[in-house]
């Protein structure tokens, strides 16, 4: 099982949160509408929506970097034109959110949402600044490792995917249940990007990869 | 192969959510409905950090293929919806009813994220003047007699509906395994 399951205790917002009776399997035919996903478009977006440095009037703290992949399905193919979104704290650990009380200070250069569709070879493509890690609540001297968010919608509405994307090497990983929650080791290694030296661009950004891989749609499984 | 899944985690508030996400259609088109509902947890308590999206059919049963789900232009239908709930756990959608897709009875997918949730949950939203219907729907016909309600709205007024989400407990919606 490549996902985490529902219940895992050792995160704790989980117990309450887990539905416990079995899923139920629909048969699903082409016509099916989970079997298909809303199209998006340009023309809904900002030209600059990708760019997480420059929606403010002043540079962000922090390392700049940039990540890029390609959101593929599962037999290696790009997963054209769909909407991939990105949310992640500052360099300092904190996001801005009004529920977000670690006592780190907020960036008045930095949001830290973004947005892109895939090209045609299923690339996206962000400029933002590496996230801190921060703390949370769940359990004594918990830390988050760094990480930014993602949210992919594909091409069929099963293959709706919200995660998480880490940074090679990170101390944390260890001790965060939510990493941990992946029953495999080498499905949890598939969340972490790549550092890159030849996307790295020299007296600039930090280059990192990352691919996304999508489930099989219901056609295709 | 599969990218795993994780959290959305409580910090998506000023990143997902968006003013048009809720208003599928716009409410004055007369054939408009409305549905409200809350998310609970298994004690009872409300989510006040889910985000739930829905994706239909058009009135007719046509699966939507036109833009528009993040910019609503007012007259086309991109059949995609997003809302985040309140204090309260609460959310709505303003859109139209779905037309019957296949052998299947008219029904909404909904997908609800949150804190606390690994990986979403998927379930259908059906309407409850479909009775007839329901009893030949094939998703319907594979969910135990005594769970069958937890998919069917309820009926609060003219297009009117309510939908409750229970993630876990006595009253757990039924949820989808794809």
């Amino acid at each position: 099982m490549t996902h985490p399951p529902y219940l895992y205790p050792a995160y704790k917002s989980t117990v309450l949160r887990a539905p416990a009776q079995e899923l139920i399997m629909p048969k699903l035919g082409p016509d099916s509408i989970e079997a298909t996903a809303p199209v998006f478009g340009h023309q809904e977006l900002g030209t600059r929506d990708f760019d997480l440095t420059t929606q403010h009037a002043g540079e962000p703290l922090g390392e700049r970097i940039t990540v890029t992949g390609r959101v593929l399905d599962g037999a290696g193919r790009p997963v054209r034109n769909t909407l991939v979104e990105v949310w992640q704290a500052n360099a300092s650990g904190r996001y801005a959110h009004l529920g977000d009380v670690h006592p780190a200070p907020l960036d008045p250069n930095f949001t830290g949402a973004g947005r892109c569709l895939t090209d045609d070879e299923g690339r996206f493509r962000f400029i933002t600044i590496k996230p801190g890690a921060y703390p949370w609540g769940n359990h004594h001297n918990a830390w988050r490792p760094a990480h930014i968010h993602f949210s992919i919608f594909g091409t069929a509405f099963t293959q709706r995917l919200v995660t998480q994307m880490y940074f090679p090497g990170d101390p944390l990983f260890a001790y965060d249940p939510i990493f941990q929650s992946i029953p495999d080791q080498r499905d949890r290694e598939k969340l972490i990007a790549r550092f890159d030296m030849d996307l790295t661009r020299p007296e600039w950004a930090l280059g990192y990869a990352w691919d996304i891989v999508l489930g099989d749609t219901p056609m295709e499984a | 192969m599969t990218t795993p899944s994780q959290t959305v985690g409580p910090f998506f508030g000023y990143a997902l959510p968006y003013e048009a996400g809720p208003e599928v259609v716009p409410g004055w088109r007369p054939d408009a409905i409305r549905v409200r509902g809350r998310v609970l947890d298994g004690a009872g308590e409300p989510v006040p950090d889910a985000l739930l999206e829905i994706w239909q059919a058009d009135e007719n049963g046509r699966v939507p293929r036109s833009l528009g789900g993040l910019v609503r232009a007012g007259h086309d239908f991109s059949g995609f919806g997003r809302c985040a709930t309140d204090s309260d756990g609460g959310f709505w959608f303003g859109t139209v009813k779905p037309g019957a897709v296949g052998d299947a009875a008219p029904y909404i997918a909904v997908l609800v994220f949150a804190r606390g949730l690994l990986k979403p949950v998927f379930t259908r939203l059906y309407f409850p003047e479909d009775a007839a219907a329901h009893a030949h729907d094939p998703l319907l016909g594979a969910v135990p007699d005594e769970r069958r309600a937890t998919l069917i709205a309820e009926r609060e007024g003219e297009r009117r509906y309510r939908f409750d989400v229970h993630l876990q407990g006595e009253r757990e919606t039924v949820f989808l395994g794809f």
